[in-house]
């Protein structure tokens, strides 16, 4: 007797194959379905991912446009040794900039205004641009001839191009209005508008020496792998040394705020879903495919195939079709990705740059064949233990079959999405935890599935007609798919309305933040005197007043009884050294505003008297000068000490444009202390603005102007590309899980034909085959979408609160349209697949759907 | 004479849910080499279970089986599978061929299985033998059941079985189609001395064969062993 290595040899491999490519070629349009599924998975996620992978990309040129650079240098004072050893070290910088506070003189009205001074040198900006009027003087100034003057600077003074302008000893012709300027928003130091020159000029100036406050800025632009956080993390402590400080694009654009950090979370859920919905595409057509398959295997051991033989004339069948649908699908997916802007242009609020990454393609087709063979061991694994009795009589499948290698293969499956999520979110707590969501929703689903049609054997509503029977009959005969289907079904309405869900959480957060007219025009240095007249003049003008907010300055004089001159002679303390010199922008209110949350402590709106003042100090000045709750702070108000405790420390949202502060007094204690304001309004256009500055100039000289409106603008215009690329990806995505859901169901089409034509047979007209299948697929749809929504309802709280770290409220839209989208959608492709038994005789249909 | 097929004391029980079912019930008897041997009974004796049993596509709770001088029972699944492949020949009642593929490709299938060179050569000629040469290229679906069974009659003869089972080959036939099948199996048995097992209900069809056992509730009712012709 010959062993089973024995006959393997005599019908080799190529017999394998050989079978594999008859029985493929045979099943024409089953395995058509069962490739599109595949196409269309592989298709979306190779299209989303490399589409966002371009708009993140395109993000990241946005907030470099910001700062102009990868990443800057900068410095108080001229890069000494060690420094310029850092910066030769990496690879010397690209750009170079000096920058300083100086008054100005514009000979034609003989006005003079504190301005900015940048002198630049090199092909700075390098991303983004130097935006003027005309666009010619963007470039020209660099030849030495000239000067750029902020554009609201020209309107305020009356200024135009060819006026002149003196800085410090020497008198430059105006080239252009500077509109934008990268790195132009280092918002909480420039106070000044800014004036561009050529850095060869600067020198000329005299005013280097005169110990202003200089400000060296070094540009760099980094390699495309290079890793900027960790440059940040690792030269940025040996740089602190020398006084100088390295920062990074990414870290500027942080400063946007969550919305900004969220696109990035969104656009790997995104395509982590398309993965997922691919993989569901997948999973059920070949569950069905193989399961139909079942009955030639039986045959074939009949004839003597062993079991590794039929087993792996199928595995290599499948393994083919997901190589083949995989590189088909890879193909679209590039395509679709050449195409979305094309179709998209006038929709698109910027201009995207197509880039071909091999890593998309790479997995698009890795992604074809293990998901196609994962997928397809477990029905597979069945052909293992069919027995060729089947062949005399259909038995229950599936009895025979081993716990262990069914475990086995679905610890394989859990591990690819495992790995595929760790590779996408670079985080082992999330990729576990979604692995571990995706295994709760499957159990549950296939929990619910398995009880429903327990429970309608059990409870069956003998009393109801012939027709409803019929159809519920139809949901747990032998052979069913209700489990197949209720999980594709459900998993796919799962993942679109968690999707639609997030795009919500995402979007409300985006409208809340720009629903508040935030203040664009900021107003410093208002005397206490002034201040009813600037008000005045402001809401004159039809403009509102935001912000009136009182201003005290002060430094620190004692930390917990320790003079701040003890402590800085003492080289052991850790205590920050800036926290000893700087002088302190102080306020006082009885509440909280809206960019600040209490994380310790207890806020006291109001002094009570004969006690410590309690006061509130923001999270990152109690970290650097090592305070907690309850110690003691002395503060030196010109002379005058006052004795503080903390009372609370509170997290401040610094990237919300408003006035915030450090340190926050109760009301009752600094009312009579020499103070000056800020008041800020929102202008709507530069015109108004220009208008109301020229004003405000001529009548309070003393009064510093900050015109926010620039940057605002910028950073609105980012944030608001943020959200169209949400609502895009998020759509875009649904679409493809509602075309991966007809995929599922279509499959089923075979199955059913069998199943109608008998009833055709038997003499049922149209319309009873009509309805049976509707109520059939009505439950199907019903109890999948229901369930899958209620289910997404969970997932989209865990992600709202662990991922996006926001508040989640969720919309009628999924259950209003999803629910009865999806089943309408469920219900058509049924009724489709019946389509041919009903114009066509039954002995026909039979015949041609046999093949 | 040397036994092909000896089946001693066998027994098979189904249980469904918590019941019991004897389906077959101490069962013994042998067949020659090169006989004809026919098996009735009504609908549900226990035909089609004592057939697969024979052939080695289940394993009894009882007793022993014997086929080509091997034990079954001590064979495992895919030796069993060989074996068939290389002694075993089967005709179903509803043909069993596989859907995808050709008449020609089927009646190869057990030919390449053995690893054999000439394979569509010779089932051209067995496709001729039974009249269906010119439709080699068609598709089980584009076949009527007629041509069907003899294209699976001459997928069982295509690996020169020592036995070829046959489970009521006529039931979905004709009578004359089904006279047509039946007399191309017992050509076949003359020609190649292959030992026919047939199950069937129609006595008369029964009778043509050398031997006959009659199965009722899982018992063999009698024995008749004597010459029929
Ligand atoms: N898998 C099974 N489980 C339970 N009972 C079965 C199973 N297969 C067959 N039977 C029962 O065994 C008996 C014999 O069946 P079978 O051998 O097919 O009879 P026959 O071929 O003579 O009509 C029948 O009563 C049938 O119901
Ligand atoms: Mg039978």
């Amino acid at each position: 007797m010959s062993n089973n290595l024995g006959v393997f040899s005599k019908a080799g491999v190529r017999w394998l194959l050989k079978m594999a490519w008859r029985d493929g070629k045979a099943s024409g349009r089953r395995l058509f379905l069962f490739m599109a599924s595949i196409v269309l998975g592989i298709a979306a996620v190779v299209s989303i991912q490399s589409f966002s992978d371009n708009l993140k990309q395109n993000i990241a040129l946005q907030s470099k446009a910001l700062m102009g650079a990868d990443f800057i240098i900068d410095s108080r004072q001229p890069a000494n040794e060690r420094v310029v050893e850092i910066i030769d070290s990496l690879g010397g910088a690209d750009g170079r900039e000096v920058n300083f506070a100086s008054m100005v003189a514009f000979p034609k009205s003989g006005a003079t205004k504190l301005v900015r001074v940048r002198g630049i040198e090199g092909g700075f900006p390098f991303y983004g641009k130097l935006e003027t009027e005309p666009l010619s003087a963007a470039k020209k100034y660099q030849d030495g001839g000239g000067a750029l003057v902020d554009a609201t600077v020209m309107l305020q003074f009356d200024l135009n191009v060819g006026d002149s302008i003196k800085v410090g000893e020497i008198t430059l012709p105006i080239l252009g209005a500077l509109e934008s300027a990268p790195g132009d928003n280092a918002i909480s130091s420039s106070v000044a508008p800014s004036v561009i020159v050529d850095y060869g000029l600067v020198q000329g100036t005299g005013l280097l020496q005169k110990g202003s406050r200089l400000e060296y800025n070094y540009y760099f632009v980094a390699d495309a792998n290079t890793d900027l956080n960790k440059l940040d993390k690792t030269i940025d402590p040996i740089l602190d040394a020398e006084n100088a400080d390295l920062d990074t694009h990414t870290s500027t654009s942080q400063r946007l705020g969550r919305r900004y950090e969220n696109v990035g979370k969104f656009l790997n859920l995104v395509a982590f879903i398309a993965l997922l919905l691919g993989c569901v595409g997948i999973a059920s057509s070949v569950h069905i495919y193989i399961k139909e398959k079942l009955r030639s295997v039986a045959v074939l051991k009949c004839l003597g195939a062993t079991r590794k033989q039929t087993f792996l004339i199928y595995l290599i069948q499948i393994a083919g079709m997901g190589l083949i649908g995989g590189i088909i699908g890879t193909i679209a997916g590039l395509l679709l990705q050449q195409v979305f802007p094309l179709f998209l242009q006038s929709f698109l609020p910027f201009e995207v740059q197509l880039s071909f990454a091999v890593q998309p393609i790479i997995m698009g087709l890795l992604l074809g064949v293990f998901m196609s063979v994962l997928f397809a061991l477990l029905p597979l694994l069945g052909t293992w233990y069919v027995s060729p009795l089947q062949v005399l009589r259909v038995q229950e499948d599936a009895s025979l079959r081993s716990r262990k290698a069914t475990v086995l293969v679905l610890s394989a499956i859990m591990l690819f999405i495992f790995a595929f999520s760790y590779w996408l979110l670079d985080n082992l707590r999330f990729a576990l935890a979604f692995v571990a969501g995706i295994l709760v929703t499957f159990s549950i689903l296939g929990g619910i599935a398995v009880l429903f049609m327990k429970g309608i054997k059990r409870y069956f509503p003998s009393s109801w007609g012939f027709l409803a029977r019929q159809s519920l009959l139809n949901l747990f005969r032998p052979n069913n798919q209700t489990m197949v289907l209720i999980l594709a079904i459900g998993v796919g309405a799962f993942l679109i309305s968690t999707l639609y869900f997030t795009k919500d959480i995402l979007l409300a957060k985006a409208t809340l933040e720009k629903q508040d007219q935030s203040p664009n025009l900021i107003l410093l240095d208002v005397q206490t005197a002034q201040k009813e007249s600037v008000a005045k003049s402001i809401t004159l003008k039809g403009l509102p007043i935001l912000d009136n907010i009182p201003i005290i300055a002060m430094r620190m004089q004692r930390i917990n009884g320790r003079s701040v001159d003890d402590i800085r002679l003492d080289s052991t303390s850790t205590i920050n050294q800036w926290i000893l010199n700087h002088e302190f922008r102080v306020t006082y209110r009885d509440s909280l505003v809206s960019s600040e949350n209490l994380v310790a402590g207890e806020w006291i709106g109001s002094a009570s008297p004969n006690t410590l003042i309690p006061i509130s100090v923001a999270e990152n000045v109690a970290g650097d000068s090592q305070v907690v709750v309850g110690d003691s702070l002395v503060f030196n108000v010109q002379g005058v000490l006052m004795n503080t405790r903390v009372a609370s420390i509170r997290a401040v949202d610094w990237s919300r444009m408003q006035p915030n502060f450090s340190i926050v007094f109760p009301s009752g204690v600094l009312e009579n202390a020499p103070q000056f304001h800020v008041l800020s309004t929102n202008v709507p256009n530069r015109t108004a603005s220009a208008e109301l500055q020229r004003e405000l100039v001529g009548k309070f000289p003393n009064v510093t102007i900050i015109d926010l409106r620039q940057v605002l603008v910028i950073i609105e215009g980012i944030l608001d590309k943020i959200s169209w690329v949400i609502n895009f990806m998020a759509f875009f995505s649904i679409l493809t899980g509602i075309i991966v859901l007809i995929g599922s169901v279509r499959t089923s089409k075979y199955q059913r034909i069998k199943e109608s034509v008998l009833l055709r047979t038997l003499g049922a007209k149209s319309a009873q085959i009509l309805k049976i299948t509707a109520l059939e697929y009505l439950y199907l749809g019903v109890l999948g979408s229901g369930i899958g929504i209620l289910l997404s309802l969970i997932s989209s709280l865990l992600l709202a609160k662990w991922v996006f770290e926001t508040t989640f409220v969720p919309s009628w839209v999924p259950f209003g349209l999803l629910l009865p989208g999806i089943t309408i959608l469920v219900l058509l492709i049924g009724l489709g697949n019946s389509r041919s038994v009903l114009n066509s005789p039954p002995l026909e249909v039979l015949r041609k759907e046999g093949s | 004479m040397t036994k092909i097929l000896n089946v001693r004391n066998l027994g098979k029980i189904y249980t469904s849910g918590s019941k019991k079912l004897t389906v077959l019930d101490d069962i013994s008897f042998d067949i020659t080499e090169g006989d004809t041997f026919a098996i009735v009974g009504p609908s549900g004796s226990g035909k089609t279970t004592l057939l697969g049993l024979c052939a080695g596509l289940d394993r009894p709770d009882s007793g022993s089986i014997e086929l080509c001088g091997v034990s079954l029972t001590s064979l495992s699944e895919d030796e069993r599978a060989v074996l068939r492949n290389q002694k075993v020949g089967f005709i179903f009642q509803d043909f069993q061929l596989l859907p995808t593929l050709t008449a020609l490709e089927n009646v190869s299938v057990p030919m390449e299985l053995q690893g054999s060179k000439n394979a569509s050569k010779i089932a051209i000629e067995l496709l001729d033998k039974v009249g269906l040469a010119d439709r080699r290229h068609h598709y089980p679906s584009q076949l009527s059941g007629g041509e069907q069974q003899r294209v699976a009659l001459a997928r069982a003869f295509s690996n020169t079985p020592a036995i070829l089972f046959a489970d009521e080959p006529t039931g979905n036939l004709d009578e004359e189609t089904g006279e047509k099948v039946v007399q191309l199996l017992f050509d076949l048995n003359k020609d190649a001395g292959t030992t026919l097992v047939i199950v069937t209900h129609d006595l008369d069809l029964a009778k043509r064969n050398q031997h006959i056992l009659r199965l009722k509730g899982g018992k063999i009712l009698v024995d008749e062993n004597t010459l029929v012709s």
